[in-house]
């Protein structure tokens, strides 16, 4: 049997990072007003881009009979009131509220008078439908504008029809159409069955709205579910039951790629309430089907029993060998041997040649896990060749292929019901549970829910990869940086790729604002599967690269705010994807300025900053924190400065930011994974502890709403928070350190 | 490798009090967690799974007023007490009380799955110390994670529930 294939992650990654890549980049600022859509495309570098969506807006599903004023799939008005369709997963983004705000400006709806729904998974219909790279915001911007804009249309030439008046003399406000100069008022639920008659208008040719008129874009708006989750309504993937459902687990060999020898299968079968228990043999993919025993029984309780009782033989002759003290035995002797340049800009040897100071620092940081809540599960049913899904996924598009390979049916014969995700942070962009549960619908014929148990969630997570950095820099005479050298040690799974957000591209910082840089980078070879984290190698360049500023900056014997700023120098747009150095300047001079940077601290306090840029998003933080005599950290207080564009959702952007400062903290103080003999040695949050509320500082966020296209912010406020702290720890207490978490070098949260 | 003891297949019938009405339990084992049986016996799902080490607290429920975790306390246990879960949190008319209240005006979840967790121990602690102080907000809620890190919201929601409670118990006096 071949050994696993890591192949086939190619797909979910290069639809993210293309996605994110096309979307990245702007020119010069413009007014959103004026944009047409080709100043759009021509903008965001998405000339004939495959990943933006159309702007023909997605048909309704049609409905014999129904009266209902359906123009597009984001808008539904009738008797009952005003639908807006969310497209996208939410896990937590907040876009199940964001994307249809959007909408509802347009069409001039008075957001209390709306109720949003999930859309149907139909991505002929509604293009790409996915979480993930930061980018519903940016790709559905303009189409979700115009879906809302052209049913806002419809409704007025409804009402000019009605009242033979033209429709120049219309204005709308609040779901109603009003004409000034009679005094006559109808509202859209009145006008629905008038509008459905008409033809629907190109959605180009609809006008759209000056920002000065947005009446609910900018707004504070609380999240759509947020009743339904304080009641404990159904919601989630792991809340969904079918009519009869039976439950099911599956074990996995806890070293990747062990495939099952034999298994007590009929001692399992006698257990009380269990259905059934089989071994599925995996289809070598590494991201679909991985080997193991499957059992089946007529409740959770029992199902969980039956999976502590199974006593499995395993070859593990492909299986992991893994080893984290390995990794780092290696680390330490590759760090001072040169590897393949993949950045190599000016000339760095000459740099540290004239160069009066030098810096060096050895950095490292761990793997870690996604550790989303809500563990995996997915229900599944199979009949008559057809399979419907119940997932919470990320892509629900590449759940659909998979499935579709695994079961051995065409992706047309799988309809998948996108569920809310109990926290995502890049794990279920991945649908091996959406593929084990298929799987084992199929085998047994009945409708199945798989439940993960937290003990697999962090044994077959796909982590977060650690790393290793020996950094070097030079500055001159002057105090200014010269040269810049990053020897990375990585890891692959597939023998030649680094894993995802496991490389180092030019468009790293500092590249493109220090004339002399270079990075060799070589990958270690690992089988535990690594893939996207939260802000894929912003997470932990931007530790790596803001900490050693910071140690340069020092060296210079100067101010770090102001080397920071001579780095970014002169405002530019450095090329199409990458940051706009005077929104960075900005940002970290805002955040500056809000922290009270320069202040004359206590003893035992200190102040870090750091900016990064990420998923189109500029964002400074400072910390401002304490240390204790026994290396104890408060962190008091973190102010955050965002560019991102306009805001959509004032409450839901704060959110994301405070969340991300909180996460931030969290993995960088005390959250690693190591492996031995190819098993984690972490199985469940005992050993893997995330941050607590009494820990929490206050956070003080700051948008500066540039008149740039809004851009997302799932992510992009997480990775400047460990230099932002690391720098802040230095301050406090002259001590550097260079591992994460920080609490491998003793340091712990108050 | 580990094995665990077959289940010895001791089966009762039982009768909880649930949100203020007594739920007949079909046959179950004893040893079975208050969290599975909320879940996939009495189709109360709000209380969520989320480590079954009673680290997490997505599975928080009170019991007689006390905040435990479900997922480690079995059915067995439960007696003659009253459970109450966050489905039992609103008023008979479907009104939300002041902590739920809190939960949502201020806008506090972001993926939520841990949200019905925290919420029942803000209620705890607020049946218990209806005036506490920022401290006690804190090492009340620390036995609860929320893994998207909406702590600063959480915090504020308990000290607006708690405001709530004095300005109703102060209108009622």
């Amino acid at each position: 049997m071949a050994s696993l294939n890591y192949d086939g992650i190619a797909e979910i990654v290069d639809t993210i990072t293309s996605a994110r890549e096309e979307l990245s980049g702007v020119g010069a600022p413009l007014r959103i007003v004026k944009l047409d859509r080709r100043q759009f495309l021509k903008m965001t570098g998405a000339v004939g881009g495959g990943l933006m969506l159309s702007f023909t807006a997605p048909k309704a599903i049609a409905s014999k009979g129904a009266s209902a004023f359906q123009p597009n799939g984001y808008v539904k008005i009738d008797d009952s009131g005003i639908v807006l369709y969310a497209k996208n997963p939410e896990i937590g983004q907040g876009v199940k509220t964001s994307l249809p705000m959007i909408v509802a400006e347009e069409l001039d709806a008075a957001w209390e008078d709306v109720t949003v729904e999930q859309s149907r998974i139909d991505q002929a219909a509604y293009g790409m439908q996915f979480a993930g790279g930061s980018t519903a915001i940016p790709i559905n911007w303009t189409a979700l504008r115009r879906a809302g804009a052209t049913a806002r249309a419809m409704l007025v030439k409804a009402a000019a029809n009605r009242w033979n008046v033209s429709v120049d003399s219309l204005t709308t406000e609040n779901s109603e159409v009003i004409h000034a100069s009679s005094g006559r008022r109808a509202t859209y639920l009145e006008l629905a069955n008038e509008a459905a008659a008409l033809d629907v208008p190109n959605g180009d040719s609809v006008p759209l709205k000056d920002p000065s008129d947005f009446r609910i874009l900018g707004r504070r708006v609380t999240g759509v579910d947020n009743e339904a989750l304080v009641r404990g309504e159904p919601l989630f993937g792991i809340d969904q039951t079918v009519q009869g459902m039976k439950y099911a687990v599956y074990q996995k060999c806890d070293a990747i790629g062990g495939k099952v020898k034999s298994a007590n299968l009929e001692e399992i079968k006698a257990m009380s309430g269990v259905v059934d228990a089989f071994i599925l043999e995996g289809n070598d993919n590494a991201w679909e089907l991985l080997p193991g025993v499957a059992i089946v029984a007529d409740s959770t309780w029992k199902v969980l029993q039956a999976k502590r009782a199974l006593d499995i033989e395993w070859e593990e002759t492909d299986a992991s060998t893994d080893s984290w003290s390995d990794a780092i035995y290696k680390a330490e002797k590759l760090r001072h041997e040169t590897g393949p340049r993949v950045v190599d800009t000016g000339n760095v040897d000459t740099a540290f040649e004239n160069s009066v100071k030098q810096a060096s620092g050895f950095y490292r940081y761990a793997f870690a896990s996604h550790a989303q809540l809500e563990p995996q599960n997915c229900t599944a049913s199979l009949k008559d060749g057809k399979l419907e899904l119940w997932a919470p996924t990320q892509t629900p598009g590449a759940a659909i292929m998979s499935a579709a390979r695994v079961v051995g049916i065409p992706p047309s014969s799988v309809t998948l019901h996108q569920k809310r995700c109990g926290g995502g942070f890049g794990r279920r962009l991945y649908n091996d549970f959406v593929c084990e549960a298929s799987a084992i619908a199929k085998h047994v014929g009945i409708p199945v829910k798989l439940q993960w148990t937290r003990e697999d969630d962090m044994a077959y997570d796909l982590y977060r990869a650690g790393g290793f950095h020996q950094m070097h820099g030079s500055v001159d005479e002057n105090g200014k940086i010269t040269g810049w050298r990053n020897r990375f040690i990585t890891f692959t799974n597939d023998g030649s790729r680094p894993v995802s957000g496991g490389g180092i591209s030019p468009s790293v910082f500092p590249g493109g604002l220090l004339e002399n840089v270079r990075v060799e980078q070589t990958a270690l070879e690992w089988k535990n599967r690594c893939a996207a984290w939260r802000a894929p190698g912003s997470n932990v360049f931007a530790f790596v690269v803001g900490s050693f500023l910071h140690e340069l900056a020092h060296t210079a014997g100067r101010d770090h705010l102001e080397v920071l700023l001579e780095v970014l120098g002169e405002p530019r747009q450095l090329g199409p994807r990458g940051m706009h150095t005077g929104r960075a300047a900005g940002v970290v001079k805002l955040a500056a300025e809000k922290a009270g940077w320069g202040w004359e601290l206590e003893k035992g306090r200190g102040m870090g900053v750091a900016f990064y840029y990420s998923h189109a998003g500029h964002i400074a933080e400072v910390a401002d924190l304490s240390v204790s005599e026994d290396k104890k950290v408060r962190v008091h207080k973190v102010t955050v400065a965002a560019d991102v564009g306009p805001i959509v959702n004032l409450s839901g952007a704060e959110n994301q930011v405070q969340g991300s400062v909180v996460d931030g903290i969290s993995t960088m103080f005390d959250l690693a994974v190591s492996f031995e003999n190819g098993r984690i040695q972490q199985t469940n949050f005992d050993t893997y502890s995330m941050m607590r509320m009494p820990s929490a500082p206050e956070i003080d966020v700051h948008f500066i709403e540039s008149d740039y296209p809004p851009t997302g912010l799932g992510e992009p406020a997480f990775p400047p928070l460990a230099p932002a702290v690391y720098n802040a720890i230095f301050a406090a207490t002259g001590q550097r350190a260079r591992t994460m978490p920080i609490s491998e070098e003793g340091f712990t949260l108050a | 490798m580990f094995r665990g003891e077959l289940s010895q297949g001791v089966i009762v019938t039982m009768n909880v009090r649930i949100n203020g009405t007594i739920r007949a339990l079909g046959e179950i084992d004893p040893q079975t967690p208050l969290l599975w049986v909320l879940r996939d016996e009495l189709d109360l799902v709000g209380t969520k799974f989320g480590c079954g080490i009673s680290q997490c607290g997505a599975c928080t429920v009170l019991i007689n007023n006390v905040a435990v975790k479900s997922c480690t306390y079995p059915i067995a246990s439960v007696g003659e007490a009253e459970v109450t879960t966050i489905e039992g949190l609103a008023g008979s008319d479907g009104e939300l009380n002041p902590v739920q209240e809190a939960w949502v005006d201020l806008d506090v979840a972001q993926c939520g799955y841990c949200q019905s967790g925290q919420v029942m121990a803000a209620e705890a602690l607020l049946r218990a110390n209806p005036n506490p102080s920022d401290d006690e907000i804190d090492q009340a809620m620390a036995s609860n994670i929320c893994r998207c890190g909406t702590y600063v919201r959480i915090r504020e929601a308990v000290k607006t529930a708690a405001s709530q409670l004095a300005t109703d118990v102060g209108g009622g006096a």
